[in-house]
């Protein structure tokens, strides 16, 4: 007999579904022995600088001063190539191991900054407001193993984004061995409250405790990691992974992408940034045989418009790039590429995949995990993944 | 004895009613108005009727400081007509400057919500701040950012109306929210987005084509890269007929503010606003709409708002009763205050206040701190335990914060401190002083219970029926999870 079918027999099933906290929640149907790696493009990326449809002179004439010259776009195929700082990332696309999903979105595409990340972090429609992240809920219907550190980790940047609300066990910290120091702080009362601010409170001493007694952040790896908080960021995630305490996800942020002005010098060094990062972050992975068992996945709030502005820069759009990496990924080009003379009343292309096809990618393929009620519908999964 | 003391404390708020508010009101008062009202200051206010107070505390608000800002607020900017022609060296050499000018801005209010007569005019500056936001991160001179927080605390409160023209105008917010690059034919919609996402009506109580038809509006206004100061250029205004909610013809800027402010929207969302930082994260949406009315119909009279809040039923409820999360600068400044700490200098604090997740004048994002819960997470609690442990270890600090220094300094920019400036730290932080027993002294019944009732907004998790004394008492009460609230 299962846990569940236990507590059902003893009338506290249809109960303890509402206790917050994996702990009392049924048991997974799967166990999280693959690892998501969440990248954010804090800010909204311009993909139309990032993966560049250097043959089409639409983009060229659209972004007179802006665009990246074709001369020095780096070529995937006779159309599309990519910004010439993400040059690091051309040997993870010779291997096979980068797919690029080119115009992701979704309908009724909202504009805000908060909002519209909001979605993304819910995954809602543009119009549903839900308070739960969306890993939250995959957690809530397939609980992370109870012996794991934490069910997701947020390193750097302090926004739980898809892991907020709900009960899950969302660790944030900057660096892991100063977590491991201070965490003795914290007390672990186990006591219940009615106050939401104190029982919140309380929550997070005791995902500390839990956290602390299984992380490890003391491996030493041979490879060299940029001296950029994101590179500092990203050794403290392959340190956690080293250690094997146990976590489902990852969310890493990298900021400074809305580019309203200003634009050529901010984005270069920002991919440069994300570039290198990866490819330490793959160098690493492999010295502890973890490549092959974890799925980068990068997401912002939204493209830009294709059209620069006056100030060298470009303002908020709709439909975006994204790069799925990792050691199981099939590489090469998905989605369409933008039509650019085709752009909508806001000045906007539009999308051809929507956001949700890569969460169930992540949740379906990755995961092995039924989507359709964690995403409000099916979605179609983009076959990106090897078995 | 105790239990007949508990028992006193039971009557007491009884005996006080028809008198004064009592104790416990007057507490949460005071603190939920301010930083951490005093022992002295709550029993004086006991006394008070509820309207009595609200009006002392109304009538004490200041639009002026009382600590001088750093001397060269008064200093011209270097234009960036200069600052291109410099070498990288000297640029960079600008850049630390502009820096460490920003860190002793940060010093400079916290010293101020420590020393001020009147803790609401600098909540409220605060307040502002985090809804009017602009950040260093971007604006870069500290100058501006100066002048911002001079103009918050100017209106902060006085009227709403008021203080969105002016700031609109404000030169740190036109370059924070692109203003000056909105151009004829080439439009930037930022600032047009967030005056009314953010500042104004809330999300979704205005179409993309507002958003547009605004950004055409607000052309023109600009600043004068010499001097900094706001600049109208009608060469680049677009002088034709615009259409902002349902308002048609020749707009500038100021007229779109007027439209947003006649909009019922704009009262509840300030509201609103004003309901979760003073009453709780859940407004009442029929109070809401009721103290909304009264808002507009003053015109936008911020005091007019903050009183209704203020003697209000829900301000009083039991069930509203500590369910606000200290903001980090208000456990910061309100620990400094609450235990009578000597400051002679708040510059460590500007640190503190930022590793705990609020680095005053450089909020994350337009949308400001979001507040509430997510002030506390694994990183924040943490940094939150270890700051109030290392500050009631005064004796041994100036020790240990010399060896915490380095790391902090790392992680928060203090790298780029200058010897001069991180001489001033140390020093600083030397120069801080508490009184354990001295402060414990005013309690002459039940020091513990006494101080957990004016420490804490309701009672301890953490029941250590312990025989602390002195520091460690205060260690302990400062330790439990309920003093995160308020």
């Amino acid at each position: 007999m299962d846990r569940r079918n236990f507590l059902r027999k003893l009338g506290l099933g249809g109960f303890l579904v509402f206790v917050p906290g994996s702990l009392y929640a049924a048991s997974s149907r799967y166990d999280y022995g693959n690892l998501l790696v969440l990248i954010e493009l804090k800010g909204g990326n311009d993909g139309l600088n990032t993966v560049i449809p250097y043959a089409d002179d639409e983009y060229y004439r659209l972004r007179p001063d802006i665009a990246i010259p074709r001369d020095q776009v780096l070529q995937l195929d006779e159309r599309t190539g990519m910004h010439f700082s993400l040059k690091p990332l051309i040997a993870l696309w010779q291997a096979k191991e980068l797919a690029i999903i080119q115009g992701v979105g979704y309908p009724q595409p909202n504009l805000s900054h908060f909002r519209s990340i909001e979605i993304w972090d819910t995954a809602s429609s543009s119009q549903e407001y839900l308070s739960e992240g969306w890993l939250s809920r995959v957690f809530a219907s397939d609980p992370v193993p109870t012996r794991f550190a934490a069910d997701g980790l947020v390193i750097g940047n302090q926004d739980l984004g898809p892991f907020s609300g709900g009960g899950t066990r969302a660790i944030t910290l900057a660096n892991t061995e100063q977590f491991l120091r201070q965490a003795r702080l914290a007390g672990d009362t186990g006591l219940h409250v009615t106050n939401p601010a104190l029982e919140h409170i309380l929550k997070v001493e005791n995902d500390i405790q839990q956290a602390a007694s299984r992380l490890k952040g003391d491996y030493q790896f041979k490879t060299e990691f940029p001296a950029t908080p994101f590179g500092n960021s990203l050794k403290n995630a392959s340190q956690v992974i080293a250690g094997g305490g146990g976590v489902a996800a990852i969310k890493i942020s990298l900021n400074g992408f809305d580019t309203h002005s200003g634009q050529p010098g901010t984005q270069q060094r920002l991919l440069g940034e994300l570039a290198e990062g990866l490819v330490a972050f793959k160098s690493a992975l492999n010295e502890v045989n973890c490549w092959n068992s974890t799925l980068i996945m990068t997401y912002a709030e939204f493209g830009r418009r294709p059209q620069q502005n006056l100030s060298h820069g470009t303002d908020h759009g709709t439909s975006n790039v994204h790069f799925m990496v990792g050691g199981k990924v099939k590489g090469g080009l998905y989605g369409p590429t933008p039509l650019l003379k085709q752009l909508d009343g806001n000045g906007n292309p539009a999308f051809g995949v929507d956001f949700r096809s890569l969460y169930a990618t992540a949740v379906e393929k990755w995961w092995n995990l039924e989507s359709r009620n964690i995403l409000g519908g099916k979605f179609a999964t983009l076959d990106v993944l090897q078995a | 004895m105790r239990l007949l003391f508990l028992f006193g404390l039971v009557l007491l708020p009884l005996q006080g009613r028809a008198a004064g508010m009592g104790y416990d009101e007057a507490r949460l008062l005071l603190n939920r108005t301010g930083f951490a009202a005093s022992e002295n200051q709550v029993n004086e206010f006991a006394k008070l009727s509820r309207e009595q107070a609200v009006e002392r505390i109304l009538r004490g608000a200041r639009d002026m400081v009382v600590t001088a800002p750093p001397a060269w607020v008064n200093d011209p900017i270097t234009p960036p007509r200069i600052l291109r022609n410099l070498s990288p060296e000297e640029r960079k050499t600008k850049r630390q400057e502009e820096i460490r000018k920003g860190i002793e801005l940060r010093a400079w209010w916290l010293q101020e919500m420590i020393a001020t007569p009147s803790p609401l005019t600098e909540k409220m500056t605060l307040f502002w701040h985090n809804h009017f936001v602009s950040s260093q991160q971007k604006v870069r001179y500290s100058k501006l950012m100066y002048q911002q927080n001079v103009l918050l605390r100017k209106y902060a409160l006085g009227n709403f109306g008021e203080l969105l023209h002016a700031v609109s105008k404000d030169p740190a917010m036109i370059v924070y929210l692109d203003s000056a690059t909105n151009r004829k034919g080439h439009p930037n919609e930022n600032f047009a987005r967030e005056v009314m996402e953010l500042f104004t009506l809330g999300e979704g109580h205005y179409t993309e084509t507002d958003v547009k038809e605004a950004a055409r509006a607000f052309t023109g206004w600009s600043i004068e890269p010499e001097t900094g100061e706001f600049r109208w250029r009608p060469f680049f205004h677009d002088d034709g007929i615009k259409t902002v909610l349902h308002k048609s013809g020749n707009l500038e800027g100021d007229a779109v503010l007027d439209i947003l402010l006649a909009q019922p929207d704009t009262a509840d969302f300030i509201v609103a606003k004003m309901w979760r930082e003073f009453i709780a994260p859940t407004p009442d949406p029929r109070e809401v709409a009721r103290i909304a009315d009264q808002f507009r119909g003053s015109h936008y009279e911020i005091k007019i708002a903050l009183r209704a809040i203020l003697l209000s039923d829900a301000f009083y409820s039991q069930n509203n009763r500590a369910l606000l999360i200290k903001s980090p600068v208000e456990l910061v400044v309100g620990t400094l205050r609450q235990f009578d700490f000597s400051v002679p200098d708040a510059l460590p604090f500007a640190f503190a206040a930022a590793q705990l997740g609020q680095n005053l004048f450089s909020p994350p994002n337009v949308k400001g701190w979001p507040g509430g819960e997510a002030w506390i997470n694994s990183a924040t609690l943490l940094a939150r335990k270890q700051f109030l442990e290392r500050l009631f270890r005064a004796q041994e600090m100036p020790q240990l914060m010399r060896t915490a220094l380095k790391e902090k300094a790392k992680a928060n920019g203090a790298g780029k401190l200058g010897m001069e400036q991180r001489e001033r730290l140390v020093q600083a932080m030397e120069g801080i002083q508490f009184d354990a027993d001295r402060w414990l002294s005013q309690f002459n019944v039940d020091p513990r219970a006494q101080a957990e009732r004016l420490v804490l907004a309701t009672a301890p998790v953490d029941r250590i029926d312990g025989h602390a004394r002195g520091l460690e008492l205060i260690r302990e009460i400062t330790r439990d999870p309920v003093y995160q609230l308020e």
